[in-house]
């Protein structure tokens, strides 16, 4: 029971609950750093030898409380540490510690850790970097690998970030109902970041930024635990298992991206579809929508169809018209139009799409997509120039792999001439 | 004489497990569930989704209580359970008032989403 592997995933489990309420003993993030350290190399000594606490998370916030006030102590007055036979007589002591840690203390130590990572004074990136760093506890090196950038690019990003946290002024009371509901917000769109980092990786970015997701998964799962009457949060998890459930689907074996229509839909994760359809239904039961339930919505739609041409697209539509009044985006917008193109035609598509040039100018996907319905409309030459544009636009080599297969398929209609229609593989 | 095997383990631990962790567990049980189906003792086999996708009806009442999330009280024991195939959560927490009012008083149903069935075993 006790073996390292076993520890290592109780370690890494309890970290966001220990780290958290670390955070709240000591009011800084280092120190609650270290405090938690210093108690997993104890956990790590200790279990093997007198089998894993009856709750890991409360005897890791205990040992390291205590392993940081003796840091203290030690510095000051270099009183002797105890010894580790002393801790691991502390079963009684830890009990009554987990009564007192009762879930609703964890819930706003939690959730002020997370939202101290997403303050509003740091930029995306550097929020991102530190809630896997702290909350999730990657390593500099994992993280840096995660966002393509050298360890010591995402070591100082890392320490910039704290820097700008010490300043800023973190309330360390019990947040109100109204704000503790803000906090929520912020947090749940930071792990979504986390997973879009994951989940917007190209063929090649893939194997080293899919931990993301996986991660941000884990976070999401977190906060549900926590907050279990909240349906955007149902709703943001199973949108997340919903898209990560496509994964091994998303990229051929040259890693270029295979459109949803074309998905081998054999190799969908069905374990997370039925973990996302199951969330769905949760959350609808409160008939409280959000943003996250709506797009969930439209994933479940799309895990529900065993065909692509069994796909639900008027409901689809329905959704997307839904998200375009609770999150007025020109994106939405454009997504919408591909539900349309399904149920109302090319040209309703592209009606949809055409007023969105000025906002979505330089977005690559806005010109792919309405290269692909100019295309349908048989207005080639254009279409053309719409592909060739959002090649120039594209972020990444697999992007622009993805809008050169219609061009070829393109030119292959050209070749084929005079026999319109009939092209299409 | 029929027994049932409850599987009990923390489930951030297990939910940790890589995939590769997972897999080779899988195949260890398998193993396990392989001999009993030759000497025909395994029955029914189930792997639960976790318990964030439970949703739990709470009875003592004419109207019982819908409730996010897994079962919680440690006063009251596991005494039986049930499996049903439904379309949706709606219909399931249906037959579980169905059965609140068949067997009123105290007590509770947690309705969790099956991850994996295997009606004779892993085979």
């Amino acid at each position: 029971m006790t073996d390292i592997a076993w520890i290592d995933a109780a370690l890494s489990s309890a970290r966001p609950q220990a780290v958290a309420a670390l955070l709240r003993y000591f009011r800084d993030l280092d120190t609650a750093e270290e405090a938690f350290q210093d108690a997993c190399l104890r956990a790590l000594k200790n279990w093997p030898k007198n089998g894993p606490p009856r709750d890991p998370t409360a005897w890791l916030i205990f040992v390291g409380r205590n392993a940081a006030i003796d840091r203290v102590r030690k510095t000051s007055r270099q009183t002797e540490l105890p010894s580790d036979e002393a801790i691991s007589d502390l079963d009684d002591v830890e009990a009554g510690m987990a009564e007192r840690l009762d879930n609703s203390d964890y819930r706003d130590d939690v959730l002020r850790l997370l939202f101290v990572c997403c303050h509003p004074d740091l930029p995306a990136t550097q929020q991102i970097a530190l809630a896997l760093r702290i909350v999730s506890g990657l390593s500099v090196a994992q993280i840096a690998r995660a966002f393509l950038v050298s360890e010591a690019a995402m070591e100082q990003r890392i320490t910039r970030a704290k820097g700008r946290i010490a300043k800023a002024n973190v309330p360390f009371e019990a947040p109100g109902p109204i704000e503790r509901s803000q906090r929520l917000a912020s947090v749940a769109a930071m792990v979504y970041l986390v997973f879009n980092e994951g989940y917007s990786a190209s063929g090649g970015e893939q194997p080293a930024r899919a931990p993301l997701c996986a991660e941000a998964i884990r976070l999401a799962r977190l906060l549900l635990r926590l907050f279990q009457a909240e349906p955007e949060i149902m709703g943001l998890l199973a949108l997340m298992l919903l898209q990560h459930a496509r994964r091994e689907a998303r990229f051929d074996a040259d890693g270029e991206i295979v459109l949803l229509e074309d998905q081998d839909r054999t190799r969908w994760n069905r374990k997370m579809i039925a973990e996302g359809l199951a969330l769905v239904d949760k959350a609808l039961r409160h008939r409280r929508p959000g943003p996250y339930q709506v797009q969930a919505a439209i994933a479940a739609l799309h895990a529900r169809a065993a065909r692509a041409e069994d796909t639900d697209w008027q409901e689809i539509d329905i959704l997307y018209a839904t998200l375009e009044v609770m999150q007025p985006s020109p994106v939405v917008t454009l997504n919408r139009s591909v539900a349309v193109s399904k149920t109302r035609g090319a040209q309703a598509a592209l009606d949809m799409v055409e007023p969105l040039a000025a906002k979505l100018g330089n977005y690559f996907n806005f010109h792919g997509v309405r290269g692909a319905y100019l295309l349908r409309l048989g207005r080639q030459a254009e279409a053309r120039e719409a592909f060739d544009r959002a090649i120039a636009l594209a972020n990444s080599a697999a992007e622009a792999a993805h809008i050169r297969q219609h061009l070829d398929r393109l030119m292959k209609d050209n070749a084929a001439a005079e026999k319109p229609a009939a092209a299409k593989k | 004489m029929l027994y049932t095997i409850l599987c009990y383990n923390q489930e951030e631990v297990v939910g940790a497990w890589t995939k590769e962790e997972d897999d080779a567990c899988m195949v260890r049980l398998k193993a396990v569930q392989d001999d009993l189906v030759k000497q025909g003792k395994l029955g029914p086999v189930a792997r639960l989704l976790p318990t964030t996708a439970a949703t739990t009806l709470r009875k003592g009442s004419d109207d019982p209580i819908v409730i996010d999330g897994p079962f919680a009280e440690t006063k009251e024991q596991l005494l039986g359970f049930y499996m049903v195939d439904v379309a949706s959560l709606d219909e399931a927490l249906d037959i579980a008032r169905d059965l609140a009012v068949a067997n009123p008083g105290v007590g509770s149903y947690e309705i969790r989403p099956v991850q994996l069935f295997f009606p004779n075993g892993n085979t």
